[in-house]
């Protein structure tokens, strides 16, 4: 014992060790800056999430560079897989963070909340993602997805002094506790099955488990995966478990409702894929038709109810739960199939291309609703972006590209996230649910032009031009380009998600499924 | 594997009899006289004075929560205090790092002012 971890190891936690530093210097330097200097923590910590996108970068280099290198490394004693499954989130997480600093600044100052905590906060959530992303080992998967929701909840209730970010800060609280209960009741019944907390462990002792009982799962393995796919489903925000998020993401201070929505779900999507299709794959017959049960539950309810809503975040909430859906097809697809088909690839990458394009696409949308705060006016009714075209004529085509590509509108970035999904259904031929999909973006379409609507064909309620700071329009910018960008060359960035999941090599995935 | 189950069963069994079966016998054997003093709640002696569900300050929470967090830190330190050899200087870096970031904690607390009490 007396070599425990090697250099190896180090290297590869690089990013979550310096994100934790910084978190940690922001505590400290925030409590020695005066008021109006807080700005410096968002410096601060942007300076961190550019030096963890560097560790990230400098990992990717030397351990998973170009079509040849290797899928991944494992680290401290195998509870930890850096693969490029892995890396590829990692960019995801903290492209989404620095997105959420840059437009988090002016609006913390309006609120008059602007604490050094926020950013440490964000940070440490980070950190805990990062954990879930690269966790091999489901109590190393369980400390990250506490850390991240601990995060959260905190950030969810930081207006203090406003009733609806308390209320949802304690609703979002009780709820995420209890599943994170079940979820880890679930993972326990899977350590008492298999006898050990690794996801290839489990997955092995499973498949052997099945093969000894002729092709027939446990009855308690059928327990523990509903018990785990309740915990995930939880937190992704599929329609029976959904009811947190529109109250949390209504009172949340708009910012963080943005980072939720893009960061924090694609941690949970990464954790659910990492469990479902990583580990318990032997167990796919069992989970498919929860999957499809519930992906059709989470268009149907969010896509109706998305259509009634007047509240921008609400609204915006049940379009994300209507994106789940979407998503959660990626996974029928890729989980009815063998991973030797086209279908599985094809869903694999639906979902992660998805859950990049949504991040550009969403946090613009929610960088637009975010700049409508003023000293007097809220600005998340569906009447305050009314006449936006007339206030900030820029602004309000960006908003208007987002609500498209959230709509999945040909030329731009949520085409393409659709297309693969789809793609992969009609490949593992489910072609009832494609179509059923097909329809729902109609559904989506027209709550999305309600916004479009009010805010290029309405007069204004305000008539004066809206102020928009530096950070807000380098966030506006980025997302806004992003998203054209991809939609109009969608190659680099289908090539980026092909790395990710080796598909340039001789031995795709398949090697990691062994 | 349903005979493994059968100890549990059995556990349950006794459970579900002993239990009703001890209660009953000290309800007929001990005596029973009871009067205002012995219903009162037991509060270090001296007589109660308010309800029970009153309100209190929020700053007890604030300490409670403080004591569970460097509770948690001894709890971590003692095992590797024990075992302060085999880990060897390993251990010592890793303790030191865990330290460091309570530490970072305590300041933070400190300076909030948590640790007052006015």
């Amino acid at each position: 014992m007396a070599q425990y971890f090697t250099g190896t190891d180090y290297l590869l936690s690089l990013p979550v060790v310096l994100l934790t530093l910084f978190a940690l210097g922001i505590l400290l330097i925030d409590l020695m800056l005066p008021k109006q200097l807080k700005w410096v923590n968002a410096v601060t910590a942007f300076a961190g999430v550019l030096f963890a996108t560097a560790g990230v970068w400098r990992i990717q280099a030397v351990y998973a560079k170009g079509a040849g290198g290797y899928l991944g490394r494992f680290a401290f004693m195998q509870s930890m897989l850096v693969d490029r499954f892995a890396i590829y989130f990692f960019y995801l997480f903290l492209a989404g963070t620095a997105l959420a600093i840059l437009i988090s600044v002016r609006y913390l100052e309006i609120e008059n909340e602007h604490h050094g905590e926020f950013y440490a906060l964000m940070l440490l959530s980070v950190v805990g993602m990062m954990c879930m992303a690269a966790g091999y080992d489901i109590v190393l998967i369980f400390i990250g997805l506490e850390l991240m929701a601990i995060s959260t909840y905190v950030l969810v209730g930081f207006l203090r002094r406003d009733r609806r970010s308390n209320e949802a800060a304690l609703k979002y609280l009780l709820l995420g506790a209890f599943s994170s209960g079940i979820f880890a009741y679930g993972l326990s019944l899977f350590y008492g099955l298999t006898g050990s907390t690794n996801l290839r462990a489990i997955g092995n002792a499973l498949q052997h488990q099945m093969m000894v009982r002729n092709g027939h799962a446990d009855p308690v393995a059928v327990l523990a995966l509903i018990t785990t796919a309740t915990g995930l489903l939880f937190k992704i925000a599929a329609v029976p478990f959904h009811q947190w998020a529109p109250d949390a993401y209504e009172g949340a201070p708009t910012s963080i409702t943005g980072f939720m929505s893009v960061a924090v779900k694609a941690a949970a999507w990464a954790m659910l894929l990492r469990i479902l299709v990583f580990g318990l794959y032997p167990l796919r017959s069992v989970y498919l038709p929860l999957i499809i049960f519930v992906s059709i539950a989470t268009m149907t309810g969010a896509n109706l109810a998305a259509l009634t809503q007047n509240n921008l975040k609400r609204l915006l909430a049940y379009s994300s739960i209507a994106h789940v859906g979407y998503m959660l097809l990626g996974l029928v697809a890729l989980a009815s199939v063998d991973y030797t088909q086209p279908a599985f690839y094809d869903g694999f990458k639906g979902i992660l291309l998805y859950l990049m394009v949504y991040t550009f696409m969403n946090l613009g949308a929610f960088a637009v609703i975010t700049s409508l705060r003023n000293r007097e006016v809220i600005g998340d009714e569906i009447d305050d972006i009314a006449g936006l075209y007339f206030r900030a004529p820029t602004e309000a085509i960006m908003m208007l590209i987002f609500l498209l590509s959230l709509a999945g509108i040909p030329p731009l970035a949520g085409f393409y996230g659709k297309y693969f999904i789809f793609l992969s259904l009609i490949e593992s031929k489910h072609y009832v649910l494609a179509s059923l999909a097909v329809l729902y973006a109609v559904f989506g379409l027209y709550y999305y032009m309600r916004i479009a609507n009010s805010m290029l064909m309405r007069e204004p309620l305000e008539k004066e031009l809206l102020p928009l700071s530096w950070g807000m329009r380098a966030a506006l910018g980025v997302t806004a380009v992003a998203t054209v960008f991809i939609g109009i060359f969608p190659n680099w960035f289908i090539e980026a998600v092909n790395w990710s999941l080796g598909l340039t090599q001789a031995t795709p995935i398949a090697g990691l499924m062994k | 594997m349903p005979q493994n189950y059968v100890p549990i069963f059995i556990f349950i069994a006794i459970i579900g009899v002993l239990i009703p079966v001890t209660l009953l016998a000290a309800k007929l054997v001990r005596p029973d006289n009871p009067h205002k003093e012995k219903l009162m709640p037991y509060e270090c002696g001296i007589d109660p004075v308010d309800s029970a569900r009153g309100r209190y300050t929020v700053r007890f929470y604030i300490v409670a929560i403080l004591f569970v967090v460097f509770d948690v830190e001894t709890i971590f330190l003692f095992p590797w205090a024990v075992k302060f050899k085999a880990f060897g200087l390993f251990g010592l870096f890793e303790m030191l790092i865990f330290l460091g970031i309570l530490i970072v904690g305590y300041i933070w607390i400190w300076k909030k002012g948590a640790l007052e009490w006015v």
